[in-house]
């Protein structure tokens, strides 16, 4: 079935079925960078009024190292380029408005808000996700401090958690448990294992010594 | 979010060229600068705010932008600066601990190394019917429209300087530190440089709270300096609904010199409980030149919310705010410094 997705924001038609969720995300967002081109906005502005035509920039920046060029709605938010077209769903969208971090990525090695950050001011900035934080099959301490001490249940704001507790502790700030919760308060989690978060980031910090 | 042009000037000068538009207000008009974006974003993602073009300063050259240094005139503070730098720097938390303190306490970690310090002291009211266009009624998103505040959930809102038109609270934190300290700020528009005090920046809400200060459209604010100081006897107390990354049900800023038991110099201002960041003159008045002990804190507390007005939920909000007051200067009177 290759019938047009009407609910698609940036994808122009639906792969074959059955596909899982993470692989349908991955593998349109493929054919879509390969295309050179992303068009968030591209369906909304071919149905609107000119003046409400969508604008573009067209920004180099990398993500996890790899070298991105996007020709990209000025409205686009980070959170929703990783999510869609550059097929990296691991950054989470949450309250989509700066009050959960669930959506915390690095830019420039410092941990930021990726809903709301535009795309169209990355020029040759940086950005790791939580899809870059392994090294191969090697997961980043943190990353293994989470397992080890069991900090998440559902595990929608973890991504966010441990990009944000990595930069807690490069920050120096994780020297105390009081500390940790203090520079850990805009990661807001649900199932509230926050004590949980909070040992799993002092078994990584103790591990980088 | 409707589409805008996004441009990238090289210099404060390009900014300012790109941003002339015609407007009744600063943050009303179809031009707008982004800093860090986390008041911008969030008002352009809920439709209250709909500018038809963004000035990105960000990346903006120039030393004084994005500089923090001592100079003849006193403490320069670039308005590039992030929120999460200033808090680190070891010469503010030692010198000016009240304007550390007033950024370690507000916002998250992810938010404080995005938001500059320009666009900080700009934050807009937390007012849910400022912030939910659903809701017809509010004098700042549409003059003339009413407010339903009045009438409404009003336990968040100000108890200071409020009017028949607007009840909404100044959100921000660093704003406090600022007009405690007879701060300046240094604005850029069409018409060149000018300097104002910090405390003419804001305007009370009165009959006009959508015109929320006397910045004129195309302005931008180039830095702030704090003329007097150090300040290491100061603090800033912030009461929250939650221990941390909450807005203020009140808080107080507050610089102190003394000379034994006497208050020589005496600074407040408070957050939370204001629709613009509030100088406590007439506590100042009350303290300064005295002996600051509790009683004489408390009898200014009183003095500062005599002409306080409350509705249906707010009026904790005095009483709370007192006791603030008392606990900030309490605690800097105590300072070992």
């Amino acid at each position: 079935m290759a019938a047009k997705c009407a609910q698609g924001y940036f994808m122009s038609s639906r792969p074959a079925m059955p596909v899982s969720r993470r692989s349908f995300i991955g593998g349109s967002a493929a054919a879509i960078s390969a295309a050179g081109s992303v068009g968030a906005g591209k369906a909304k502005a071919q149905s609107s009024a000119s003046a409400d035509r969508a604008k573009k920039r067209t920004v180099s920046f990398t993500v996890n190292g790899d070298r991105r060029e996007m020709e990209a709605d000025t409205r686009l938010t980070l959170l929703d380029a990783l999510r869609g077209p550059l097929g990296l769903p691991g950054s989470k969208k949450g309250c989509d408005h700066g009050q959960c971090g669930a959506c915390t990525v690095h830019v420039d090695g410092q941990r930021m808000l990726s809903c709301f950050t535009l795309v169209a001011g990355l020029e040759g900035k940086e950005v790791t996700t939580i899809e870059g934080l392994a090294n191969g099959d090697e997961l980043h301490p943190l990353q293994q401090a989470f397992i080890d001490n069991d900090a998440f249940q559902c595990g929608y704001c973890t991504p966010g958690q441990i990009m944000s507790g990595v930069a807690c502790i490069a920050e120096g700030h994780a020297r105390t448990p009081a500390e940790i919760r203090e520079y850990m308060s805009g990661n807001i989690c649900r199932c509230a294992a926050y004590p949980n978060i909070v040992a799993a980031v002092e078994q990584a910090r103790d591990a980088e010594g | 979010m409707r589409p805008f042009d996004y441009e990238t000037p090289q210099d404060a000068a390009q900014a300012v060229a790109l941003s002339e538009a015609a407007a009744q207000s600063h943050v009303g008009s179809p031009v707008q600068y982004i800093g860090g974006g986390t008041t911008l974003l969030d008002l352009m993602k809920l439709g209250v705010m709909r500018p038809e073009r963004v000035v990105a300063i960000d990346g903006i050259g120039g030393d004084s932008l994005n500089a923090v240094k001592k100079t003849d005139q006193g403490l320069h503070i670039g308005a590039l600066v992030s929120m999460a730098e200033l808090a680190d720097n070891g010469m503010i938390e030692r010198d000016y601990p009240v304007l550390r303190d007033a950024l370690w306490k507000a916002a998250s970690p992810q938010i404080r190394n995005m938001a500059r310090l320009g666009g900080n002291v700009l934050q807009r009211t937390r007012c849910p019917y400022f912030r939910d266009t659903t809701y017809d009624q509010c004098n700042k998103r549409v003059p003339g429209s009413g407010c339903a505040a009045l009438d409404g959930f009003n336990r968040l809102h100000a108890v200071l300087g409020t009017s028949g038109s607007c009840i909404a609270t100044y959100a921000g934190d660093w704003a406090q530190a600022l007009v405690a300290l007879d701060a300046s700020v240094s604005v850029l528009g069409p018409d060149g440089p000018r300097v104002l005090p910090f405390s003419g920046l804001h305007r009370l809400p009165s009959d006009a709270p959508h015109i929320e200060t006397t910045l004129k459209p195309g302005e931008l604010i180039t830095g702030f300096t704090i003329p007097d100081g150090p300040w290491p006897r100061s603090t800033y107390v912030k009461v929250r609904d939650r221990e941390s990354y909450a807005f203020a049900n009140a808080s107080a800023a507050v610089a102190l010199e003394m000379e034994g038991d006497i208050a020589t110099d005496v600074r407040i201002a408070l957050g939370g409980l204001a629709t613009v960041p509030w100088r406590a003159s007439k506590a100042e008045a009350q303290l300064r030149g005295r002996p600051l002990g509790e009683a004489a804190m408390e009898a200014a507390a009183e003095a500062e919310f005599a002409d306080a007005v409350t509705h249906e939920h707010n009026a904790f909000k005095v009483p709370l705010g007192k006791a603030t007051l008392v606990r900030a200067l309490t605690e800097a009177k105590a300072m070992e410094i």
